[in-house]
């Protein structure tokens, strides 16, 4: 199962060249069904009463006049549901609806089900609760300070839910002896995903009496273990289907309060119940990129090569735990994968604060330390007089090789992809020529090609194919992929189209349906292409074989000298000999019986035996690298970016289009979280409850990039195919966002001097270190401190090349 | 404000319980002479997708944000989440679903597909609706001029530049249209 099929041909039909997106035509005339589009008869509608309070106890809850208003069916409260859920086994810390305590303004505590939603909404009016406000907790920092009131009564101690420390070598002994040590902080706000659909879903009970949750969601598995743990129901009985997705971005990655409101309801009232969540409860619902505060010690050779690094993170995680446990290693253990670094120690931190809960969002927990690296490697290189781009090419991992930390790097692209960045944007002639005011920046990134271990620990494929033929030649996949705008059903078809050599649009998918599909674990940390496709290969490659045994009698000759191209299948030997795809299923059919296989994947075991080890580790990497240029008006502080090359290394691309979409769009969301992007909060005063505030809880408010704010971006794709992807092709979708945010801190570097070591990098930001810098002061804005975390005794493991067996060494450091 | 507006205010004034009285619409939606019977507070988006089925219009915010919800009124781009339906009577309203010509993708349509102007697909119809209005008034519009006038959809997928080409890919294609047809 970890082997993944070879792929058999080196010439493609369908991959690599740029096609119609299966799912194009649907999405461009209004017919694709996005889940607030579904309706059944008898259907009722939901609303949810949310907490105005940041941080309270909840002393009774009276829904009498709610459940008396006229066309109100139903009122839920906390108590219809004792069973707290949570997407990690560690962090089962949420109810559908609060029971006991609310932990931020917009905690949802009760549910109105109503003829519409007009009605629903007068009546949650009617609801009432009494509060006793709590002390609120605004930022890791407070939360750290003040062990009282815990938010949660889990976690590691007071209010900090997850606390880690690894270390890999000796590092304090490495940065003793290392020619330089950089010592820099950096600060990196929360954002939002801002999807353009708002999570919608509806709930029904089927004609055989199960539940049916049509859904916005990226994980439908995920989501269905929760539902059948919540509900106190045999998942069995439980069909949830991953609608399209109108943009996920990871905020329909956790099980959402609201799904649970509308499964039970149907259940209760035997009628359809919807839900669509306003675009204010959508930044309530968040799950985004957690704030992250840095410290960076980095020790460096004289001529520029990494010794050791010291990394230090503290996370606001918000009001619940979410994906938090991982979000905390992976502010961490992507950072060896880019460059070499002999000796890595990381120390990571997570505190629950009194606001909407963090999560998972595009790059998840890596683009805050990559900023950080990136930035502090442009630091480096100036104090070094070095090139910042050469300096890199000079300490790349290298294929094939294990980081520090125990990871596998497979293929890397990276070189490549840092001489393309700086061939295309003609750095080496234009860097610090720009004349004043303007500049360019370089970063580059490594990202995940899918999560090496499963969110709940067990040893079953991650992704699974099932393909079905039958005699008039039609194919379909089933797959438990979710379509959340990416591509993944293009992919999909697209792979198996080429496997069988038939046409993409030949292919019939259904994906993202429990109720039909195999099992994918869902569409987050970048793993479809991967996981999914290597499943649909071997699928595919085990009908292939039933065929090519049929047709190969048919043709008089041998099963491996079949060869499937352009919807025939023929001998290699003589193209004559030759019949169509579908004569070929037919003669299968009728040696075999009905066509149909599965294939599944899982990812390579981790290298690493460590407790934490399965973390970081994934079945390839891919690299990029960026530049950036832009124009600083020093008067205003303004910052415009004219134009951004990038350079990825994809493995091989699928349908160049969407890969390149993938490139642009990550380009676009890493631009807007450097520029603009915050979801930031604000605490009222103690008269208004001190309650903790969403600044900006509107698309209006909430700043993002709009045609007029996007530069040109000019991608080149990277394709060096990696032998564990399918037909070699890595992703696309997370990476490319990374190295956005440090080319744009190093490119106003390279433009007017002055540092800025936090995001957003707005305009009062660098007014105020122009101002600095003309006052001959630090020309720097960023934070100032770290405070104490009492991170715990790490886990320590020797590197590699240090006689290393990848388990943890117990009693420490060896001598 | 309108006469109907003014009209509802006073039935309301004397019966509360009027503004949840449904009224009875006549709507022209991609030149069909549509009827409902809706509340006369929804508004034309509320009508279109829950009343006529037209789901291919969508919404992102229902506050005039995103512009995910533009159809064209009489030929001009409108959010139709701020639009009350019944000051819609009488105007001759378009919709994504009256684009194709048949089953024939409209040029508009067909770029978006092909060349990535459309990721999760959730922008796309006020996308492309809102790019119909600018090449029905400028066949050849400048890419400056395509990200003004759809400088008020935001598009989280695309990074926009996809859709900036489908548009002057698709104003390519109708020009030729165009000029084919003159002889």
């Amino acid at each position: 199962m970890n082997a993944p099929e070879k792929p058999l041909k080196t010439r493609f039909d369908t991959v690599g060249k740029p096609r119609r997106r299966v799912d194009g035509r649907a999405k461009t005339i209004g017919q694709q069904r996005f889940a607030d589009d579904l309706a059944l008869p008898r259907m009722l509608h939901a609303k949810l009463a949310r907490s105005p309070h940041a941080h309270a106890a909840i002393e009774s809850v009276d829904v009498s006049r709610a459940q008396a208003h006229r066309g109100v069916h139903l009122v839920l409260t906390g108590a219809d549901f004792p069973i707290p859920y949570g997407i990690m086994p560690v962090s089962q810390d949420e109810y559908p609806l609060a029971r006991e305590r609310v932990r931020f303004v917009g905690d949802p505590v009760a549910a109105v089900i109503a003829v519409d939603e007009q009605t629903a909404a007068e009546a949650l009016d009617l609801i009432e609760v009494k509060y006793r406000p709590l002390p609120t907790i605004a930022s890791p920092e407070e939360g750290l300070a003040k062990p009282e009131p815990r938010i949660h009564d889990y976690g590691e101690q007071g209010n900090i839910h997850r606390n880690q420390a690894y270390e890999f070598g000796d590092v304090e002994e490495a940065l003793a002896r290392s020619d330089h040590v950089f010592e820099d902080l950096f600060f990196y706000e929360g954002n939002t995903h801002l999807p353009l659909e708002q999570q919608a879903s509806l709930a029904s009970i089927e004609g055989d009496g199960k539940l049916l949750l049509q859904t916005s969601t990226q994980n439908p598995h995920y989501l269905h273990r929760q539902l059948g743990r919540v509900l106190q129901m045999p998942t069995a009985h439980i069909r949830v289907m991953a609608i399209a997705n109108g943009g996920g971005f990871g905020g329909k990655c956790d099980p959402g309060n609201h799904e649970f409101v509308v499964s039970k309801a149907a259940l209760v009232l035997g009628r359809p119940v919807k839900i669509c969540l306003t675009r204010e409860e959508v930044f309530y619902q968040h799950r985004g990129r957690h704030p992250v505060l840095m410290k960076f010690r980095t020790g460096v050779t004289k001529d520029g090569r990494l010794t050791a690094m010291h990394l230090q993170t503290l996370l606001d995680g918000g009001a619940y735990g979410s994906h938090g446990p991982a979000s905390t290693f992976y502010t961490g253990v992507l950072t060896p994968v880019s460059y070499e670094l002999p000796r890595f120690k990381f120390e990571a931190c997570r505190v629950f604060t009194n606001k909407p809960a963090c999560g998972p969002k595009r790059g998840h927990g890596t683009p805050q330390p990559r900023f950080g690296q990136e930035v502090q490697l442009d630091k480096i290189a100036h104090a070094l007089g070095l090139d910042p781009a050469e300096m890199r090419l000079k300490m790349l991992t290298k294929p094939d090789s294990l980081t520090a930390s125990w990871l596998r790097i497979g293929s890397t692209g990276l070189g490549e992809c840092i001489e393309k960045a700086v061939e295309m944007s003609g750095w080496k002639a234009r860097r610090g020529k720009l004349g004043p005011g303007r500049g360019l920046g370089l970063a580059c990134s490594a990202y995940m090609c899918g999560a090496g271990v499963s969110i709940y620990w067990n040893k079953l494929p991650h992704s699974a194919v099932q393909l079905l033929l039958d005699r008039s030649g039609q194919v379909t996949v089933y797959c438990g992929a979710t379509e959340i705008g990416q591509g993944s059903d293009d992919v999909l078809a697209g792979l198996t189209a080429e496997a069988l050599g038939i046409d993409p649009v030949s292919v019939r998918v259904v994906t993202g349906d429990t109720g039909i599909t195999p099992i994918d674990l869902g569409s987050y940390s970048s793993r479809v292409t991967i996981m999914m496709g290597n499943a649909a290969l071997q699928a595919a490659a085990r009908v292939r074989d039933l065929l090519a045994n049929a047709a190969a009698e048919a043709l008089d000759t041998l099963p491996d000298r079949i060869a499937f191209s352009q919807e025939r299948v023929f001998a290699v030997e003589d193209a004559a000999k030759s019949m169509s795809f579908v004569e070929a299923v037919a003669a299968a059919e009728a040696k075999f019986g009905t066509i149909a296989s599965v294939g599944s994947y899982a990812p390579p075991k981790p290298p690493g035996k460590f407790k934490g080890a399965g973390v970081g580790p994934s079945p390839a990497y891919s690299f990029t690298a960026c530049v950036l240029e832009t124009e600083v008006d020093p008067a205003t502080g303004w910052v415009t970016v004219p134009k951004i090359w990038i350079a990825h290394d994809i493995g091989r691309a699928l349908n160049p289009v969407l890969a390149r979409g993938q490139v642009i769009g990550s380009v676009y969301m890493g631009l807007g979280e450097a520029l603009m992007e915050e979801q930031a909060f604000r605490r009222l005063p103690p008269k208004l409850s001190s309650a903790l505030v969403h600044r900006n809880p509107s698309m209006l408010d909430y700043k993002s990039l709009t045609h007029m704010d996007m530069p040109e971006v000019e991608v080149a794709l990277i394709e060096d195919p990696d032998p564990n992807c399918p037909y070699g092709a890595k992703e696309a979708g997370q990476g490319p966002l990374l190295p956005v945010m440090p080319a744009l801190a190093n490119a106003i570097h390279d433009a007017v001097g002055v540092r800025i070591d936090e995001v957003p990098i707005t305009p009062d930001k660098v007014l105020a270190a122009l101002a600095k810098k003309a006052k001959g002061e630090v020309p720097r804005v960023g934070p100032e401190r770290f405070p104490a975390v009492p991170y715990p005794e790490p886990t320590f493991v020797l590197p590699p090349w240090e006689g290393g067996d990848g388990n943890e060494l117990k009693g420490r450091k060896a001598a | 404000m309108s006469a109907s507006t003014n009209a509802t205010e006073r039935a309301q004034a004397r019966d509360p319980a009027a503004a949840r009285r449904n009224v009875c619409l006549r709507l022209r939606v991609n030149g069909e002479e549509l009827e409902a019977y809706v509340a006369p507070y929804k508004t034309l988006l509320e009508v279109l997708r829950e009343d006529l089925g037209l789901t291919g219009t969508k919404h992102g915010c229902e506050l005039g944000e995103c512009g995910a919800c533009a159809v064209l009124i009489d030929g001009a781009p409108v959010l139709s989440c701020l639009e009350l339906a019944v000051q819609c009577e009488e105007r001759d309203i378009q919709t994504i679903e009256g684009l194709a010509r048949g089953t024939e993708l409209h040029p508009l349509q067909a770029a978006f597909a092909d060349l990535g102007g459309s990721q999760c697909g959730y922008c796309t119809s006020g996308m492309v609706m809102t790019a119909k209005a600018l090449l029905d008034a400028d066949p050849a519009p400048s890419r400056e001029r395509i990200k003004e006038a759809l400088s008020g959809n935001i598009c989280r997928c695309t990074g926009y530049q996809q859709i900036w080409e489908s548009v002057e890919e698709a104003a390519r294609v109708l020009r030729a249209e165009k000029s084919e047809a003159k002889p």
